[in-house]
């Protein structure tokens, strides 16, 4: 018989609000910084506006496929309670309300879609994007986060994913590659952030946030919440440092931007692996990642030549999988009831690459398709008059500067 | 007379205005602008990628003087503006025809 603990929901409230203000305005902030000033506000919209439909649709049925019993051998949840309807207010998900749990998730679910922006910046219609963010939520994300956490056939397997490292970065980051393949690259692909202060207070925001996305992962105020939170920082501080000596290595000097997108590398990939893995691993994994996702920045971005504007591949997608693979490695017996390769259990590494292959597989193809149908039906990109022109003014009739 | 037309550091524009000041050149009409020397502008590294910004910063001021302040007054400029680094800016003088004081209807020195 489950019993409220009031120290537990307080800590989940608070979790719930701390993941909200990672996309509102966390991510907004960070990918408007770095976009081009005719685009700013069009890029902020964009995380705005996936907040709030998915907002909406998990409430009414989002919550339900994705934590609904399990039913159809593990691929999708059973949905009652659709509407939000029979859901009590006294009603436990564990020793916290179910309402709390459902907030909390939610939370997920919009920063994930939100992120995806990042890649299509500065040429994507923003009628399509809104289409975008309901199909895929629906489709793409429901499902990947019944199968990991709501108990479908990957968590039947094993797979270990703390607080989001295949549901939420490995998914927007590949999603986000299927969809800059669709959309094309921009006339003017160049990085060159218009205001990289405000990215700085959007990582920032991201950096704090992130407590309670992993912390709060652990669904209680405990022992382990704590490991997690301890992890988090480390591996992010790590990470921040590994980037900066990079950039001291390639051009003899260190880059503001390079710190944060270390600091958020670091925070992706230590996301699946917060409540498994002991400091010290945390501290590895977030040296190793800046490397990943600076390597697949610089070098594979380039070869191949999509256009992933802001590096949403680059950092979620790799740093994700890197951490996802990482969970398998460090994954301590002491710290929870996991054991990975180097406590001598080599077989949560391959469950690992099982669930990255599935999560790569299944969020590319369906992505695809999604983006494809809507381009079809309404075209994903602007006109060519309206990109030049900058978004903001020409989808909005705004401009974010009046100096 | 002479115009002084002088493109120089934006943050030289406090030291320069209060230099002039001191040497009694008081009208002073300022503008933000954007372009390049020689050097074609300077280079940004953002994510591992380099890209040259070609058009910088610059501000530019125009003064109107009578013949005989022309040389203290690009003196005053040239003294306070250089850094000796590239990107100092430049000073181009030329003839001024008449100058009319709207107010007053006054025209030539007079009006400076």
């Amino acid at each position: 018989m489950d019993v409220l603990s009031s120290g537990d929901t307080a800590w989940m409230l608070m979790s719930t609000a701390l993941v909200l203000l990672m996309t509102v305005p966390g991510v907004a902030l960070f990918y408007g910084g770095l976009t081009k000033k005719a685009n700013v506000l069009n890029t902020m919209f964009m995380s705005l506006i996936a907040f709030a439909i998915t907002s909406i649709i998990w409430v009414l049925y989002g919550y339900q496929f994705a934590f609904g019993a399990d039913m159809l051998g593990g691929i999708i949840g059973n949905p009652t309670n659709l509407l939000f309807s029979g859901i009590g207010v006294d009603q436990l998900s564990g020793t916290i309300p179910e309402t709390v749990f459902i907030a909390f998730q939610l939370t997920f679910a919009a920063i994930t879609v939100a992120l995806i922006s990042g890649a299509v910046v500065e040429r994507m219609k923003f009628s399509s994007w809104m289409v975008f963010v309901i199909a895929w939520v629906s489709l793409v994300y429901v499902p990947i986060a019944h199968w990991v956490w709501g108990g479908g056939f990957l968590s039947a397997l094993g797979a270990l994913d703390f607080a989001g490292g295949t549901v939420v970065h490995i998914n927007c980051g590949v999603a986000a590659l299927a969809l800059v393949l669709l959309l094309g690259k921009r006339k003017e692909v160049k990085l060159l952030p218009h205001n990289l202060g405000y990215s700085v207070i959007g990582a920032a925001l991201l950096w704090f946030g992130w407590f309670g996305f992993n912390a709060g992962s652990a669904l209680a105020a405990d022992g382990l919440a704590g490991q997690a939170f301890i992890n988090t920082n480390t591996a992010t501080a790590a990470a921040m440092i590994s980037w900066v000596i990079i950039d001291y290595l390639k051009t003899g000097k260190p880059t503001v931007l390079g710190a944060i997108t270390g600091a958020v590398a670091g925070l992706v990939a230590i996301t699946p692996a917060a409540g498994f893995v002991t400091v010290q691993g945390a501290i590895i994994i977030g040296l190793v990642t800046s490397v990943v996702s600076y390597l697949s920045i610089s070098y594979l971005k380039p070869k191949l030549g999509y256009d992933d504007a802001l590096d949403v591949f680059g950092v979620h997608g790799m740093s994700g999988l890197w951490g996802a693979l990482a969970t398998g490695l460090f994954a301590a017996p002491f710290i929870n009831e996991a054991t990975g390769l180097f406590y001598g259990n080599p077989e949560q590494l391959l469950i690992q690459i099982i669930a990255v292959v599935v999560v790569f597989v299944y969020s590319f193809v369906v992505t695809l398709i999604i983006g494809k149908i809507i381009d079809i039906v309404m075209g994903l990109r602007v006109e060519d008059k309206e990109e030049t022109e900058g978004l903001d003014i020409s989808l909005h009739e705004e401009t974010g500067y009046r100096i | 007379m002479k115009e002084i037309v002088a493109i120089i550091r934006p943050n030289k524009l406090d030291e320069v205005k209060d230099a002039l000041e001191e040497t009694g050149c008081h009208g002073i009409t300022v503008t933000e602008v954007k372009g390049r020397g020689r050097q074609l502008g300077i280079t940004e590294s953002y994510r591992g990628s380099d890209y040259r910004i070609d058009m910088l910063p610059k501000t530019r001021l125009e003064i109107v003087v009578e013949d005989a302040d022309l040389e203290k007054v690009i003196k005053t400029i040239v003294e306070t503006a250089q850094t000796g680094d590239i990107g100092d800016g430049k000073i181009f003088i030329s003839p001024v025809e008449d100058v009319v004081r709207i107010r007053t209807g006054e025209r030539g020195e007079k009006a400076v």
